[in-house]
């Protein structure tokens, strides 16, 4: 066999190190230097992100076209280091909670193992290797939303994600087995050569599509997120909202640009009406949400439907768009969550009715939230503004106004319920707000990371620049 | 010159550190910080005055004295010619203005330590100097008019919150407003001008607005719009913009409010820097306001005459002694105006340009230093009416002896050096225009008629008044500022002016034109006359005089009425014609129509509520039955094309 294939895998084998390396000090390690379980987790992790910037520049194919590195994908290895670090990093408080003290190893390494499936789903380059990352990384994060199984909802949340995830995985594969069966290959490559319009492929693509659809929790195949966002340990949430939504929406873009660019006129229309009911019903759900967990996944629910905006208008600058919009929204998810975080972990309030009157209190916190808030809503000159305005323009350019319009139409209502966060903070009054919560270094530094991130990455253009250089498209 | 970069960059630094962290300092160390910064400012553009007219650095072309840009970098793109650029221009006005600007600055900087002692806000208060010091020398280097329209904004910012200092005073705060409106009115126009003069020429650069052969002055004056040319009326709005930071009439309602400000900011502001902007605007346009369009220079001219005359039979009439000022600084400041508009292009014809210039740089002295003065006075007796005053001489000898050289040197008497400047814009004015001329001579007399009332009133006009603490002269930080700024009001006439400034940037032979100069020396002696028969002691002299015309005095005491005529345009004709009927349209048609279309979304958002039950099996019943629909709609369509 020749090794030098596994050469080019070096984001995975760096990951697999780190998932090794954390099993061996979590079984072998003395309860005394287990103390320092965290930061050395973190500190691991960090150096995996930092050596995933030098293989920026990577590219090529082995194992004969099975698996693909190129620049886009190492950008959205990148992207999805940067906010599993954020989330390791808003993990310690709860972590350190007795009942979860003794098992916090093992959301550390079920956490690696789904980046590790998410990987190989981006770095696919055949249906094969992209259904086992697939599964690799959909089957921990059950685990993971029942990580507090003595808690009814989590436990709930999990049984609810692991029945819906199943099932679309058979629908999945259902689909491809009808591709399979007309162009008689898995490989990318072949598949697009061998591609045909016919009724059956056509039907086969859609029920495939409808199985990264619920990964993305598009409308109608979202129903599952709210439960489970809702149940879900807040982090976890985080996790399901943007690391696997994020590589959910770059692999659907890399098979919609190298397989199907035969059939675009097909999902170009599947993914308009897909985008129109996203958004809206995202939004009409978000606007009365009082649990701030649930709020967000609806919220994230209608975001999903934006990024769908660039990712299925085909070209270079559309593929940017969509990674520049996965990249922000990693950071403007990463500081509202990190901010409910804190406040659970301290008080257990998850409810927008508490948070009222919270800026006497908790300023800092306060202004984490708002920022969030305004990333989200797409308030200049935070980040969240300059990632709608490329969206927009990316589907502006392939002429689809009705759709921008309506796009735009709720982003004013997706206005509304995120200042109604913001509102509740700073002007609702409340006798007894939450009290002073005081949260711990390396959520402090998450924050500020966040912080940074929203504020600066729509600022320096370089980003969105490199972005899109490294971006493809079918034209 | 690229160091010219810290004149800007410093004291926007200083702005920031002060503005910032002010109040983590004490506020000693806020003030001196901002002093210190400034005169690091003054020093650097002292060096480049030298440098740019002695050291040979502006006449490097040959005998002119040239534009130099040593900085410039492109900032927005429009088209391939229009673009916005920021930079640093260095040419003779600049230069001038680099020089008054910082120089008084830092004298209020300086004098503000003692003034503005143990006030609450004392930080705030040097970084607004700081924000103001930097527009105004932003301004003033601009390379292109877009650039000196940002810093015009910025100034008026600066100006604002240096008025409502004092914010927990209402006056103080409608006066902030009223400054911000009408100067904002006003440069509604100028920026509407900027747009028709950058549409017919492409460019914002000065190097080509500022070319009267440039081929857009031919278009813009092709195209006429009522009858009247393109770019007569870009010129026009550009003049108003003008009008509006120097006080011209109709606007200049907004200066006397302004004195609710604190008095050194006053002087740096609303006396020496900001209110000249107009000035300064005329100047650097010239060469196309006297070739392109004449008639508008005409109207300038004649829009400063009237101001000068009205401000002047106003000033006579006040009681509040810096209102006075602040008449007497519009009245000067229309003689700048005046003399824009009666000047010629070119040797001796450009005598008027350049005595515009001289006036202001003398004036920037003069008039700082009376405004100290003042704020010298009311820190001593805590007041503003001149009837809480008199007999001062003997408690303040430095405010009165630099208060007088100040009033002999508006006044014109030889050798201060407002007589200089003064005499040359009198020549411009009767070589040019008879009647301007006219108007200018009697101003003049009425300049030193009330000058000395206010300084009689102050320093000697012996009432049976007893201050309960005898008030005494100010501490070194103020009464050094007054020392210096009296030195400059002697010696700036001294400065050989037409030779370094002129409108076509050749020196000429300026020479003091001795019929002139006398007649206007014996009408400002005449002045003086009066006020000292009326004013120097008290005497029933003046009431007398008011009887005779009391229509004169009731008119000149509320300002002739001014402020009354705008309100009634605004709260009765605006207001009620315009504001009102789109008040009523907003709020029960548009705003109507959005409640409505919230409501509906509400509405929607309650009933599909019920559709996220939990249950899973309908979760996968939605899933299928969704995937199903798309498979049918979209393989039907495929079916039907292949059949066709």
């Amino acid at each position: 066999m020749d090794l030098s294939n596994y050469l080019l895998m070096k984001p995975e084998l760096s990951l697999t190190a780190v998932f090794l390396l954390l099993i061996i000090y979590d079984l072998f390690a003395s309860d005394k230097t287990k103390k320092y379980y965290f930061p050395v987790a973190c500190l691991l992790f960090l150096v995996h992100t930092v050596y995933c910037f030098f293989l920026l520049k990577e590219e090529g194919t082995s194992f004969g076209g099975m698996y693909i590195a190129g620049q886009a994908q190492a950008a959205i290895k990148c992207i999805l280091n940067v906010g599993v670090f954020m989330i390791f990093l808003q993990a310690n408080n709860w972590l350190s909670k007795p009942d979860a003290i003794v098992k916090r190893g093992e959301f550390f390494m079920l956490t690696v193992l789904t980046l590790l499936g998410m990987y190989f789903m981006i770095s696919s380059g055949n249906f094969l290797i992209f259904y086992i990352g697939l599964e690799t990384a959909s089957l921990p994060i059950a685990a993971l939303v029942a990580f507090n199984k003595y808690t009814h909802e989590s436990a709930e949340a999990g049984a609810k994600y692991i029945f819906n995830a199943v099932f679309s995985s058979a629908i999945m594969v259902f689909g491809l087995s009808f591709v399979y069966g007309a162009c008689g290959s898995l490989y990318f490559d072949n598949l697009a050569i061998s591609m045909f319009s016919s009724p059956l492929i056509i039907m086969g693509m859609i029920l495939f599509l409808a199985g990264l659809f619920f990964k993305i929790s598009l409308v109608p195949f979202h129903l599952w997120a709210p439960d489970v966002y809702e149940g879900a340990p807040t982090n976890v949430t985080l996790y399901l909202s943007t690391i696997s939504k994020g590589a959910a929406v770059f692999a659907l873009m890399v098979i919609l640009y190298k397989v199907f660019p035969l059939l675009s006129g097909v999902w170009t229309d599947v993914i308009s009406i897909i985008i129109i009911l996203t958004i809206t019903v995202g939004n009409l759900f978000a606007l009365r949400q009082n649990n701030m967990k649930r709020f967000l996944a609806f919220s994230s629910i209608s975001q999903a439907g934006y990024i769908m905006l660039s990712v299925f208008n085909g070209t270079q600058f559309g593929m940017g768009a969509t990674l520049f919009y996965i990249f922000v929204y990693v950071f403007s998810n990463a500081a509202a969550f990190g901010v409910i975080t804190a406040i659970e972990n301290q008080t257990g309030k998850v409810n927008m009715s508490d948070y009222n009157g919270m800026y006497a209190t908790n300023p800092k916190l306060t202004w984490a939230m708002t920022l969030a808030m305004f990333s989200l809503g797409g308030i200049p000159p935070t980040a969240g503004f300059f990632s709608k305005l490329f969206v927009f323009s990316a589907a502006m350019e392939q002429g689809h106004t009705i759709l921008v319009f309506i796009a735009f139409l709720n982003t004013v209502i997706s206005l509304y319920y995120y200042l109604l966060v913001v509102k509740a903070m700073f002007i609702n009054k409340n006798s007894s707000p939450i009290e002073c919560v005081s949260t711990d270094g390396y959520l402090k530094i998450s924050l500020t990371l966040s912080m940074a991130g929203i504020l600066l990455i729509g600022m320096v253009s370089c980003v969105f620049e490199y972005l899109r250089a490294v971006s493809f498209g079918i034209w | 010159m690229s160091y010219t970069l810290l004149i800007i960059a410093l004291p926007a630094l200083m702005f920031l550190i002060l503005g910032l962290l002010g109040n983590k300092m004490k506020p000693v160390v806020a003030g001196v910080l901002g002093t210190l910064s400034l005169a690091v400012i003054t020093v650097v553009a002292y060096i480049t005055g030298y440098e740019y007219f002695f050291g040979g650095v502006g006449k490097a072309g040959g005998e002119a004295f040239q534009s130099i840009i040593p900085l410039n970098f492109e900032w927005l793109r429009f088209t391939e010619h229009l673009h916005i650029d920021l930079g640093i221009m260095l040419d003779p006005i600049s230069v001038l203005m680099l020089v008054v600007i910082t120089t008084v600055s830092l004298m209020v900087h300086i004098y503000s330590l003692g003034y503005m002692k143990g006030e609450k806000g004392f930080q705030r208060y040097y970084a607004f100097l700081s924000l103001f010091s930097f527009s105004m020398l932003g301004l003033v280097v601009a390379t292109n008019i877009f650039q000196m329209y940002i810093f015009w904004e910025l100034v008026g910012v600066s100006s604002y919150s240096l008025i409502s200092f004092y914010y927990t005073k209402p006056s103080a705060v409608a006066a902030s407003k009223k400054a911000f409106i009408v100067t904002r009115f006003a440069d509604l126009f100028f920026l509407i001008g900027i747009l028709i003069v950058s549409f017919y020429s492409e460019t914002f650069d000065f190097a080509t607005l500022t070319n009267p052969d440039a081929p857009f002055v031919g278009t813009a004056l092709g195209a006429s719009f009522m009858g009247i040319s393109a770019l007569s009326w870009a010129l026009m709005f550009i003049f108003i913009g003008g009008a509006g930071k120097s006080a011209m009439m109709p606007f200049h309602i907004w200066l006397p409010d302004a004195m609710e400000g604190p008095t050194p900011a006053s002087a740096l502001i609303h006396a020496a820097t900001m209110v000249v902007a107009g000035v300064f605007l005329v100047a650097r346009l010239f060469p196309i306001y006297f070739f392109g369009t004449p008639e508008v220079l005409t109207i300038i001219g004649y829009i400063g005459a009237i101001t000068a005359a009205y401000a002047a039979m106003v000033a006579c009439a006040q009681t509040d002694i810096k209102r006075v000022l602040a008449f007497s600084t519009i009245s000067q400041i229309a003689y700048m105006i005046t003399a824009m508009g009666v000047s010629g292009y070119g040797g001796h014809d450009g005598l008027g340009y350049m005595a515009s210039l001289f006036h202001l740089f003398t004036h920037a002295f003069f008039k700082a230093l009376l405004f100290l003065g003042a704020g010298a006075i009311i820190h001593a007796v805590h007041s503003n009416e001149m009837k809480d005053m008199g007999g001062l001489k003997k408690y303040m000898p430095i405010a009165r002896w630099t208060f007088l050289i100040a009033c002999l040197a508006i006044a014109g008497i030889f050798p201060f050096s407002g007589f200089f400047s003064k005499d040359e814009i009198m020549v411009a004015a009767f070589h040019h225009d008879k009647v301007i001329f006219t108007i200018l001579y009697i101003v003049a007399g009425l300049t030193a008629f009330y000058m000395f009332r206010l300084y009689y009133r102050i320093f000697h006009y012996e009432n049976d008044k007893h201050y309960h603490h005898a008030p005494h002269d100010a501490g070194a930080t103020m009464s050094i500022p007054l020392i210096i700024l009296a030195i400059f009001s002697i010696f700036s006439g001294f400065v050989p002016f037409s030779e370094l400034i002129t409108a076509d940037r050749l020196p000429f032979e300026a020479h003091i034109d001795i019929p002139i100069a006398s007649a206007s020396i014996a009408v400002a002696l005449v002045g003086i006359g009066i006020a000292t028969v009326m004013y120097r002691k008290k005497t029933n002299m003046a009431d007398k005089f008011i009887a005779m015309f009391p229509w004169l005095y009731k008119g000149a005491a509320n300002r002739f009425y001014f402020d009354e005529m705008w309100l009634f345009v605004t709260r009765k004709i605006i207001f009620n014609c315009i504001s009102r009927p789109i008040a009523w349209f907003d709020r029960h048609i548009v705003d109507a129509f959005m409640d409505s279309l919230a409501h509906v979304t509400n509405a929607a958002s309650d009933k599909i509520k019920g559709l996220q039950s939990g249950h899973i099996q309908q979760y996968a019943l939605v899933y299928l039955v969704g995937a199903l629909l798309f498979v049918a709609a979209f393989a039907l369509c495929v079916v039907c094309f292949i059949c066709k």
